[in-house]
């Protein structure tokens, strides 16, 4: 009996000092192994009174069945262990940057841009778009202004050298591109490049705008404002916005307002707005006295300016890549 | 326009401060833009007189004047030439502050001065100043300066909308004012100068719809050189009028004040009647300015019997200006129809106060008035004798009664508006009305031009009501769904794509310099501007590569080595008849290495091929043909353009050395353009059965001349290949010595599959067999 104890103990301690599986293996077949230690017990058994062997028996296969798990565990540790050191091995320096291609961006306004779509267009604003090389028709006499109106002084224009074009100077020719077009009700927003006359510090012969039309059977001048009252907060992601209309003048609008906004100090002039005006209605044949709207005109380049801080409207013609990154 | 406001609360003085006054116009509609002191903060700054003026004993520049200030007279230094006994000067104290000095007694080289004689520098109200400010000898000793000068008083910058030339006068500020406040509005009583002469000119309408209405008298012997008062200079100099001599300066003043543009003639310059007529074509007459444009039919002058004497509503004429030798003047007061005038300052390329009011409408009610009011101040300051008005009038415009529903307000503004409130406004406004019928007839006033609808009258009480009393609404209307076509996919989306392949957008000019034009697209006939900022910007581009190359070439010379940049964006083609086109291009280019340099990748410029893939990928799973075809921006060698049912829709290759060289480029870039148009275009997927059964691969390499294109040589396969073969690919090119001078290898990856049985190996070989042939038969093509 000792000699089972004895041979248990010796092969577990045996056993968990390889290291090596071929080793483990014969270790193995000196317990176990046909020639085994405790084989040769088992053999024994025949010697055994026949009362004692069924306790024996059942004892020697306890430990035969210890020392297999023993074993299973060590080929495990073993195993493992070896797992171990292969991934020490193989580590990287998981700091390095990785490779291939970088990744470029949208130039900022057009960020802006999509930012204004996607709000309106959750609204049910389509989508619309125009030439930017238009005539006087579209530009200002369909807009109920007519050659030497002195509002078109509010506007520097460039024409073109064949003496019948212009350069838009408003996104405001598209909602007449598609007023006749489509019907009411109508609801679209239609962003794009604009042109003025003007180069200085804060202007650029070139810039944006965005123009807004809904033009239904009661749209009204106090939905305007709860529209653009909505989307300057959502814009801006803040609720402190404040917006004001104040009294303004376009030929195509009338009632007219300026949109002013602030964040608690002085006022920011944000764009134009007003109640589509009735000869505009008239010049594409929609009845003015069943249909009404509101239209509205904003500057992406302005808000794009205020939403990230930039101070200097002509960061977003020189396209310095270092300016540009900085919005990706 | 500029004001001064204690002259516009001499008409209406509600209880608010400046800045409640002007917040009170700007959210009415009559912005103010800007609030100014007119003068700088000073104080204890009084009237002296000066009594004695001695040398100073230790200084040949200066003087120790005796100066009166009411008291004991004041012992003061004073350093400039013109102090003189006798005259008023201002006069700072010991303790006053100055806009840049504080003034205390003090020794000067041994004198003790008690204070400072004061230049309009000192007092902050000039540049400049050659030596003291004299005050006018009725100034009274010892009173403060501010007060005889008026200087307490605020200057306004009014930005009234054009459709507002009723605001271009301080009574039409001042009766905005009562419409916006509500406060008492006292106007200017103007009574007419009786005739004490008989004389007068004859008057002659020949256009009378430009000129409705035309008034003028004669003034005999009056002083062309009396000094204009103060009153009315500095008026005049606070609404930023320079004053140049007393005649000009009234009808200016009267301008300001009332709105009505007048003009003084030299009467004795002048020969027989006032004819106003159309200019004949060519004619000539040099104005005020200096200017003589050439006149047409267009602009309306007013002439004497001989000539043109007057740009009618804009300026003068110089022969019969008024001057130092002027007796006799005829004062001119007349109404110029908007249009008539209107575009005249652009086609001249100057303007005029004048113009400027009388192309947005002057008050016709208001012509005579205005000339009795100019007569009255000549006879005052400048003395002489009155002739009569002459006045020769047409058909004036017509001022109909616009209807006003209040229930139209409402549908239009959101907010129910009273009547009696409505009524309120209309009184404010001094409109005349007549209440009825859920609404009211409203005649608007002879110098509201913008009253002719009735949203016009919907906007009038709007604003006075208060646009911050209409409430912030969201429309209820039908919830829709928007379209939303599989078949296009948007900008964004491309955009997204082109950024993700590492380029940035830029938003670069639609007008670009002519060479641009003329290198890069080969366009010699540019559409150009007619009025261009500057030359290099001068014409429409049509097409994108000059702004990307000239803004790649603006981030090379700030140091980037490695740039890819794309822009979306309209270019302008001379189109079919008069009309252009205008189509929108996606554009891109990439310069320096494929990659930013990296660790563990060799660095390498990009080329044409990955810049292929780059608009392949953009593409996908569009496909278009590329074929080589010559681009005068890009080399013969590399660039190809791109087909789709065989329209071309865009091109990519190399830049031209010779360019790259013109725009200082280190490196060559690749660049493209295609028609967005093309680039949006998707097609909705259609499922086709996967087959279940393993496909089999084979390579084949073959050696071919080096003139075949893979593109030759893949649909050559494409045509003739057995219905086994599912997909053919690409995966070696080779040139070397082991395939042969002029030869290339191309290998093929080809993949066999049949959706219902597998493959024997026989079948397969027969297919590879039967590709090759066909490469054989094609082009001489040996397996390699």
């Amino acid at each position: 009996m000792e000699d089972l104890d004895a041979i248990v103990q010796e092969a577990l301690s045996a056993f968990a000092g390889i290291d090596d599986p071929d080793k483990l293996e014969q270790a193995k077949a000196r317990y176990l192994g046909k020639s085994g230690a405790l084989t040769g017990l088992l053999k024994g058994l025949a010697k055994l009174p026949a009362g004692e062997r069924p306790a024996f028996g059942a004892r020697v296969n306890d430990a035969k069945e210890r020392l297999e798990i023993a074993l299973r565990e060590q080929r495990e540790r073993i195993q493992g262990a070896k797992l171990e050191a292969r991934l020490e091995e193989e580590a990287l320096d998981v700091t390095l940057p990785g490779r291939g291609l970088g990744i470029g961006g949208v130039h900022p306004v057009t960020r802006t841009m999509e930012r204004i779509e996607t709000l309106f267009r959750s609204m049910g604003f389509a989508v619309a778009d125009g030439p930017e090389i238009e005539t006087d028709y579209y530009n200002f006499t369909a807009l109920n202004q007519p050659e030497n109106h002195p509002a078109r002084s509010m506007h520097d224009t460039f024409y073109l050298a064949d003496g019948k074009h212009l350069l838009r100077t408003h996104t405001s020719p598209i909602q007449i591109r598609y007023l006749e077009q489509h019907r009411p009700p109508i609801k679209i927003v239609a962003p794009g490049r604009v042109y003025r006359h003007d180069y200085d510090a804060t202007h650029s012969p070139m810039f944006h705008q965005i123009e807004g039309l809904w033009v239904d059977e009661r749209i009204t001048f106090a939905d305007l404002k709860g529209v653009l009252i909505a989307f300057l907060r959502l814009f801006f992601e803040r609720d402190d916005v404040k917006v004001r209309f104040r009294p303004s003048f376009f030929p195509f609008t009338e009632p007219s307002a300026e949109i002013d906004m602030s964040f608690g100090e002085g006022w920011l002039e944000m764009g134009g707005a007003g109640m589509v005006h009735p000869n505009v209605l008239k010049n594409v044949a929609i009845d003015s006295e069943r249909y009404q709207g509101f239209a509205f005109g904003l500057g992406p380049d302005r808000l794009t300016m205020l939403r990230y801080g930039v101070n200097d409207l002509r960061l977003f013609f020189e396209n310095d890549l270092r300016f540009l990154k900085q919005f990706n | 326009m500029k004001l001064s406001e204690n002259w516009l609360r001499t008409l209406i003085n509600p209880p608010l401060s400046t800045r409640e006054l002007a917040d009170m116009l700007t959210m009415g509609g009559v912005e103010v833009e800007l609030i100014e002191p007119a003068a700088a903060a000073f104080d204890k700054v009084v009237v002296g007189e000066v009594l004695k003026v001695e040398r100073h004993p230790d200084a040949d520049r200066l003087t120790v004047c005796q100066v009166s200030t009411g008291g004991e007279p004041l012992t003061i230094v004073c350093g400039a030439p013109n102090v003189t006994p006798g005259t008023k000067v201002p006069t700072a104290l010991a303790g006053a502050r100055l806009p840049g000095a504080a003034i205390k007694v003090a020794s000067v080289r041994g004198v003790e001065s008690h204070g400072m004689l004061c230049s309009a520098k000192d007092l902050g109200l000039a540049e400049t100043a050659e030596g003291l400010l004299v005050l006018h000898g009725d100034a009274r000793v010892g009173s403060d300066v501010r007060q005889v000068l008026e200087l307490d008083d605020q200057l306004l910058t009014l930005k009234p909308t054009p459709n507002r030339g009723d605001c271009l006068s301080l009574v039409g500020v001042a009766r905005e004012v009562a419409a916006v406040t509500g406060a008492a509005l006292a106007l200017p009583r103007i009574e007419p100068v009786p005739a004490t002469i008989a004389d007068r000119l004859a008057f002659e309408l020949v256009a009378p719809d430009a000129c409705p209405r035309y008034c003028g008298r004669i003034v005999r012997g009056v002083n062309p050189s009396a000094p204009t008062p103060e009153r009315i200079t500095r008026r005049l100099a606070r609404s930023g009028i320079r004053p140049i001599s007393v005649l000009v300066d009234i009808t200016n003043y009267v301008m300001l004040e009332l709105g009505q543009p007048l003009h003084a003639f030299d009467a004795g310059s002048l020969e027989g009647g006032i004819r106003v007529r159309y200019a004949a074509p060519g004619e000539r007459l040099t104005l005020l300015n200096g200017e003589t444009p050439a006149l047409d039919q267009r602009f309306l002058v007013i002439a004497d019997e001989r000539k043109a004497v007057a740009l009618a509503g804009v300026m003068g004429g110089l022969d019969t200006a008024v001057g130092d030798a002027t007796r006799d003047v005829f004062l001119e007061s007349a109404f110029f129809a908007p249009e008539v005038i209107a575009g005249k300052p652009r086609l001249l390329g100057f303007g005029s106060e004048s113009a400027h009011r009388f192309e947005r409408g002057v008050d016709f009610a208001g012509t005579a008035a205005a000339l009795e009011r100019a007569t009255r101040l000549v006879l005052e300051i400048c003395g002489g004798t009155a002739g009569p008005v002459a006045e020769a009038r047409a058909a004036l415009p017509a001022r109909e009664p616009v209807r006003l529903r209040l229930a139209r307000a409402e549908s239009l503004l959101g907010i129910r508006i009273e009547p009696a409130r409505a009524a309120e406004i209309l009184r404010r406004l001094r409109f005349e009305f007549r209440e009825g019928d859920g609404g009211f007839q409203v005649t608007p006033p002879s110098y509201r031009f913008d009253i002719a609808i009735e949203e016009d009258l919907v906007e009038e009480i709007a604003r006075i009501h208060g646009y911050d009393k209409i409430p912030a609404a969201m429309p209820a209307a039908p919830a829709e769904m928007l379209p939303a076509p599989e078949t296009r996919r948007d900008a964004a989306s491309i955009r997204r794509l082109l950024a993700a392949r590492d380029y940035q957008e830029i938003v670069s000019y639609s007008f670009v310099d002519s060479e641009w034009e003329r290198d890069l697209a080969g366009n010699a006939a540019p559409i150009a501007l007619a009025n261009p900022i500057v030359s290099q910007m001068s014409v429409m581009r049509s097409s994108l590569a000059g702004g990307l190359i000239h803004c790649l070439a603006y981030n090379v010379s700030r140091k980037q080595t490695r740039v890819r940049l794309f822009e979306i964006g309209r270019c302008f083609l001379q189109g079919q008849g008069a009309e252009y086109a205008q189509p929108v291009r996606v554009g891109g280019i990439a310069y320096g290495g494929a990659l930013h340099e990296q660790w563990g990748s060799a660095g390498r410029n990009v080329d044409f091929h990955d810049v292929k893939g780059d608009v392949e990928a953009l593409l996908a799973p569009l496909a278009a043909q590329f074929e080589p075809h010559p681009h005068p921006a890009l080399h013969p060698g590399k660039c190809a353009r791109l087909l789709c049912d065989n329209m071309p829709v865009g091109w990519i290759g190399e830049l031209h050395p010779r360019w790259q060289r013109k725009y200082d480029l280190p490196f060559a870039p690749v660049l493209f353009e295609l028609e967005s148009d093309f680039v949006s275009g998707r097609r909705v997927p259609a499922y086709t059965e996967i087959s279940k059964i393993q496909p089999i691969r084979r390579d084949l390499a073959v050696i071919l001349d080096a003139n075949v294109s893979y593109q030759g040589a893949i649909d050559v396969l494409r045509r003739n290949k057995p219905a086994i073969v599912s997909e053919i690919g690409l995966f070696d090119v080779y040139r070397g010595v082991s395939v042969g001078k002029g030869k290339k290898s191309l290998a093929f990856s080809v993949l066999f599959q049949d959706t219902r049985k597998t493959l024997t190996d026989a079948e397969v070989e027969a297919a590879v067999a039967r590709l090759m042939q066909v490469l054989e038969q094609e082009f001489g093509a040996k397996l390699r």
